[in-house]
């Protein structure tokens, strides 16, 4: 079983299967095998019900309906992983669509600026979020729940019970046009491009020295800090990540549907639910960002499949809760044994 | 001296146990009468917590058996013991801080009324224990948060009387009281046994043992050594129990005396609210062993120099130049590293793999963004040097041993070059063959020219291995002991049985 480390440097032997390799690869907690074999399992029997499903027209207009809960999913990664929650996106999302309405109010110069604010709006709530959870010491769980109050509120407030004014036609082009005539594929939504970049740079920054640390940090903060980590920075940077994607999502359902208080609504639920369908561990330590993003593809893909096979959409947040509740049981089972 | 025709209040007879095939008890013996203090002393790690719990029901014994008044028992839970009229008073209090005295004794057995509390039978109820040991000061209905750590010692000592305690066992009661606390504290133990209530006395300090009890047992490796009349004993006879072993382990070469380097660590009355102001200087080349009992401040200064709990007065030098350190991360810029005797819950990031540790301070401290560095390469040959054995660097190191575990925190290190190196207990909890790997280890480290602090409780491995020993008591540095010194002067030192600091070596 042990043998010796003392082997030429160049490429790691391979993990055994079984009790050694516990997870990074393979069954373990934090695997993303589970998850792709559920999404296959899923995507044949999609494909059943609706043979045109893979033309690539069809299948990119999934794709560009699912991008908005994977870029969801992604943010809420980072923050899953450090060992703590965000459960502010879903209002988050909400406030930032009704205050790009508001602001454009029809006004298509008015786009770009209005974007950057957004941008701006999302990195500032998810500052707030991590400084209180890190510097305050109050638990990631109350912070964003109040914070998840504090914009529902503000919102309503701010509008007087009701969205006003209007997107520009500018503002909802990355969620409802794409690139024409693109060979084979016909039209390359936009909402599929700003996907690709995040899903990019999500995995760029997990394999960078600060996404090794955040995983450090949220298996065992402690050792993360007496190795020389700052971990409430790291901590926060994870939040900011969330309320960026936050940001980005909504400007992406802005496009696709109305200006209502309901655009964000659960998002924050059915972000986590991914997540820990994709295989990381609440509270910290364990899985990969690619496993989240897989988690909220299988999501979309589910819920499609529901809504194809007539079952009500009010059994959806039935159905995500049977996931979060099966899917950390069987966690834990697996660590136990 | 107790005549044996009495029936001993609690006896044990041949009491053993093992946890995972290492032995931590075995054959062991104690009668504990009425009326009676009895003191138990060793080392750490000699088998007093596992005697204790066993006693109060916490652990099953492997062999052996218990008999209260004379009647065999068995005590499979706490609970049991409980019952059975054996309270615990362990060092940390399990009291809730927000409820009144009163309530804190009646804790789930609260007298009903009518299927409500009784309040008033429950708070006299209290002022009668209270008043029964002479603490009516205390008032049943005060919150127990606004009480003094000494007053909430003896609410727990009224808790174990309400359940009609007939043995009570104190483990190191006086470990969180101040000076004037303590006084008052041998005063309610002499009360308890006018009672008739048999105390089993857990205690390192030998000072306390000699002023309270009547009859003392010593443990060492699991075995009672003795069991003497304390007026029979002396400090000296009571180290030379606790310690006397024979050196059985081999130890790398000492430093050549005086070729220790320059001064790269200098500390002048440094202190904070675990450390009196300490005077210390650790040179290029050698390797200090700190010595002391636990809780005496070995780890607090460690702790202390690496920026965890860091020194509030005083001045830190390194290589003559003044540095502050206020957190473990300019501890480690500054080049010192710290090598936790807390291995899971301090030291490894569990679900991550061998190399993901071995990366930790790098990635922590000098993160890149992008591009692949030379960082791991190094780490690998690292790995690779301190000789440890897994399945591959992308094992999870949760499924390492214990040493190689600590092989990989030292690769961890090496690959900061650190000047100064901070070791707490650097092999508990290792097998034999990865203890003289890591103790080579720490001494070529030394003869490269960096410091070397290393804290231990073992005494063979502390005198075995270090250049000089300074001894800690009571937070502060009781002496120093040059290389070679015996394991009598060291405990001497540690427990006060000594206080000069001119001990025969």
């Amino acid at each position: 079983m042990s043998t010796d480390l003392a082997t030429p440097t160049g490429s790691a032997p391979a993990v055994p299967s079984g009790l050694g390799g516990g997870g990074r690869s393979g069954w373990g907690p934090g695997s993303i095998r589970p998850v792709l074999i559920i999404l296959v399992l899923l995507l044949i029997a999609v494909g059943i019900r609706q043979p045109d499903f893979y033309d690539p027209p069809v299948l990119l207009a999934f794709l560009k309906r699912a991008a908005p809960l994977i870029i969801l999913a992604a943010g809420q990664y980072f923050v899953i992983v450090a060992g703590d929650f965000d459960l502010s996106v879903g209002s988050l999302v909400t406030a930032e669509v009704v205050i790009a309405a508001r602001l454009i109010d029809g006004d298509p110069n008015a786009t770009w600026p209005v974007i950057a604010l957004l941008l701006g709006f999302g990195l500032l709530i998810g500052l707030v979020n991590g400084v209180v959870t890190t510097l305050l010491q109050v638990p990631s769980f109350i912070t964003t729940l109040g914070m998840y109050l504090v914009l529902v509120g503000a919102v309503y407030t701010w509008t007087g019970g009701s969205p006003r004014g209007a997107l520009s036609e500018e503002f909802r082009l990355f969620g409802r046009r794409g690139i024409d005539g693109v060979p084979v594929l016909g039209q390359l939504p936009y909402a599929v491009l700003v996907l690709a970049g995040v899903a990019v740079l999500a995995v760029l920054a997990m394999r960078s020295d600060f996404g090794k640390v955040l995983l450090a940090v949220g298996d065992n903060p402690r050792a993360a800090r007496v190795t020389g980590a700052r971990t409430a920075r790291v901590r926060t940077i994870a939040f900011l990540a969330s309320g960026l994607a936050a940001a980005v999502a909504a400007i992406l359902l802005g496009g696709f549907g109305g200006v209502s208080f309901q655009v964000g609504q659960g998002l924050e639920f059915t972000a986590i639910t991914a997540v820990v369908l994709g295989g990381v561990v609440l509270g910290g330590g364990r899985g990969s960002v690619a496993g989240a993003m897989l988690g909220a593809l299988t999501l979309q893909t589910l819920l499609t499949l529901l809504n194809l096979l007539g079952v009500s959409g009010a059994l959806s947040s039935a159905v995500q809760g049977l996931i979060i509740l099966a899917a950390v049981a069987v966690g834990t089972l697996r660590r136990r044994t | 001296m107790q005549p044996d025709s009495e029936q001993p209040l609690l006896r044990m007879r041949g009491v053993g146990k093992a946890f995972f095939g290492v032995r931590v008890l075995d054959d062991v013996d104690l009668d504990l009468h009425s009326g009676q203090v009895h003191a138990l002393v060793g080392e750490n790690g000699a088998g007093k917590s596992t005697l204790m719990k066993i006693a109060s029901g916490v652990y099953q014994p492997d062999s052996g058996s218990l008999e209260l008044s004379g009647r065999p028992v068995a005590l499979p839970d706490p609970r049991a013991a409980q019952t059975a009229g054996i309270g615990i008073i362990h060092q940390e209090f399990n009291l809730l801080p927000e409820r009144t005295v009163a309530e804190n004794v009646f804790l789930g057995r609260e007298p009903m009324r009518r299927g409500l509390v009784d309040r008033r039978a429950m708070q006299s109820r209290t002022a009668e224990l209270l008043a029964g040991i002479g603490e009516a000061t205390i008032a049943p209905q005060t919150r127990v948060g606004r009480l003094s750590v000494a007053q909430q010692q003896v609410v727990e000592i009224v808790k174990a009387l309400a359940l009609d305690a007939r043995v009570l066992i104190m483990d190191e009661p006086t470990a969180s009281l101040a000076d004037h606390e303590v006084e008052l504290l041998y005063a309610l133990v002499r009360r308890l046994q006018q009672r008739g209530i048999g105390i089993l006395y857990v205690s390192h300090r030998l000072a306390e043992v000699f002023d309270l009890s009547g009859r003392i047992t010593v443990l060492k490796d699991g075995r009672r050594v003795t069991t003497l009349d304390t007026a029979e004993a002396t400090a000296d006879t009571l180290v030379r129990h606790m310690v006397g072993r024979e050196l059985s382990h081999y130890f790398p070469e000492r430093a050549a005396p005086g070729s220790a380097g320059a001064s790269r660590l200098q500390l002048s009355a440094a202190g904070n609210g675990r450390l009196r102001p300490v005077d210390l200087e650790l040179r290029s080349g050698e390797v200090l062993g700190v010595g002391g009992l636990q809780g005496s401040g070995r780890s607090a200064l460690a702790r202390a120099v690496f920026g965890i709990d860091g020194f509030r007065t005083g001045q830190l030098l390194l290589d003559g130049v003044p540095v502050r350190v206020r957190s473990p991360r300019q501890a480690v810029r500054a080049g010192i590293a710290y090598v936790t005797e807390d291995r899971k819950g301090e030291g490894l990031a569990l679900s991550q793999s061998v190399l993901d540790n071995a990366l930790l301070a790098q990635r922590s401290v000098r993160p890149r963004w992008f591009g692949r560095t030379n960082r791991t390469t190094t780490v690998r040959e690292l790995l690779d040097a301190v000789e440890v054995h897994a399945a591959g660097t992308e094992q999870e190191i949760r499924y390492l041993s214990g040493g190689n575990q600590q092989k990989v925190i030292l690769a961890r290190w090496l690959a900061m070059k650190p000047r100064v190196l901070l070791f707490d207990e650097p092999t508990r909890g290792i097998d034999v063959g990865a203890k003289a790997a890591i103790h080579d280890l720490i001494r070529q480290l030394a003869a490269d020219g960096a410091a070397v602090l290393m804290i231990s409780s073992e005494l063979p491995e502390l005198i075995g291995m270090s250049d000089r020993i300074v001894v800690m008591r009571d937070g502060a540095i009781a002496g120093e002991l040059p290389a070679g010194s015996s394991e009598e002067a060291v405990m001497g030192l540690a427990t006060g049985a000594t206080t000069s600091t001119e001990v025969p070596a």
